[in-house]
C-alpha cells in the first residue's frame, strides 16, 4: 500500500466505502456480542445501511453517462429495494421477539436454545 | 464545504452506531439508532441521492426506529440500565469485526480505479428518474415488492397477535 496515497484522501468514492465499512463491521460486532433479540435486529439494520450506503457511493460515482442515459440510476432502485426488504423483515423480526417474550418471558438469544438436543 | 459536511454526519453516524453496539441501556441503543440512520441520509444528500434520502428519514427513522422503540417497551424486564449486556463471547465478535474491517480497509485503499473524485453537483432531482425506472425496467420486482409487504406486515401482525382457534 502506497502511503503518499492516504494524504490526498478527499471526499471520493474511497472514502463513502470506508465509511460504509466501518458502519458494516460495527453492525458485524453487535450480531456477534449482543444478547438482547432487538440488538441483534438494530445491529442488523446498520448493516443493511452500510450496503446502502455502498450501493449509492458506486452508482454517484462509478455511472457512466454515455452507456445509456435512462438506466443512470440502477444503484438507487437497489437500495430502494433493500429499505423495502428491510422495512418487511424488521416488522416479521419484531413480530417474532414479541411472540418468544410472550411465551418465554425473556429475549435473551442465550437463553433461546430448547432447539438443541 | 461539502468536505465539512461530509465528515460531520459521517462521524455522527459512525459515532452513533458505535453507540447503538456499546450501550448498556437498549433504549439509549434504540435512539442512537435514529441518529445513526439520519446521519445516513445526509451522506445521501451529499451523493445526489434526494429522493433515497427522504426515504430514508420517512422509513427508517420515522419506522424502524420507532417500531424498534416500541418493541424494547413491550419486552423490557427488570433494570433498564442492564437491559442490553454482552455475551460471553464478545471478544471473538469484536476481534473478527477488526479483522473484516482491516482486510475491507485494505482492499478499499489500494484499489487505484475507486480513487475517483466527484463530479459537481448535477441540481436535478432523481425522484422523476426512480419512477421511470420504477415503472418500466423494474415493473415486475416493484409489484413483487408490493406484495411482499403486504404479506409481512399480515404475518407480523399474525405473529404478533396470535391466532384465535375457532371451533
Amino acid at each position: 500500500m502506497n502511503l503518499s496515497n492516504l494524504a490526498n484522501l478527499s471526499v471520493g468514492l474511497s472514502t463513502y466505502l470506508l465509511v460504509a465499512a466501518m458502519l458494516f463491521c460495527l453492525g458485524l460486532y453487535g450480531i456477534f456480542a449482543k444478547r438482547n433479540m432487538i440488538a441483534i435486529l438494530m445491529s442488523m439494520e446498520l448493516m443493511l445501511n452500510a450496503v446502502n450506503i455502498n450501493f449509492v457511493a458506486f452508482n454517484r460515482f462509478l455511472w457512466n453517462q454515455k452507456v445509456d442515459v435512462h438506466y443512470i440510476l440502477t444503484g438507487h432502485v437497489a437500495a430502494l429495494f433493500v429499505i423495502i426488504v428491510a422495512a418487511a423483515e424488521v416488522a416479521v423480526g419484531l413480530a417474532l421477539v414479541i411472540a418468544v417474550y410472550r411465551n418465554h418471558k425473556t429475549t435473551n438469544v442465550d437463553e433461546l436454545n430448547w432447539l438443541k438436543w | 464545504m461539502g468536505t465539512v459536511v461530509f465528515f460531520i454526519f459521517a462521524i455522527l453516524a459512525i459515532a452513533a452506531a458505535w453507540g447503538v453496539v456499546t450501550s448498556k441501556n437498549i433504549m439509549h441503543s434504540a435512539l442512537y439508532l435514529a441518529l445513526s440512520f439520519s446521519g445516513v441520509a445526509v451522506l445521501y444528500v451529499l451523493m445526489n441521492a434526494d429522493y433515497l434520502a427522504g426515504v430514508q428519514l420517512l422509513v427508517y427513522t420515522g419506522g424502524i426506529a420507532i417500531m424498534v422503540v416500541f418493541a424494547v417497551m413491550l419486552t423490557l424486564r427488570g433494570d433498564v440500565r442492564e437491559s442490553n449486556p454482552e455475551n460471553r463471547v464478545w471478544g471473538w465478535g469484536a476481534l473478527i469485526s477488526t479483522l473484516m474491517f482491516i482486510v475491507l480497509a485494505v482492499v478499499i485503499l489500494t484499489n487505484a480505479d475507486w480513487r475517483i473524485l466527484p463530479t459537481a453537483w448535477d441540481n436535478v432531482g432523481s425522484a422523476a428518474d426512480i419512477s421511470l425506472l420504477l415503472l418500466t425496467k423494474f415493473m415486475v420486482p416493484f409489484e413483487a415488492a408490493a406484495v411482499l409487504l403486504t404479506v409481512a406486515l399480515v404475518g407480523a401482525v399474525i405473529l404478533a397477535k396470535g391466532v384465535k382457534v375457532s371451533k
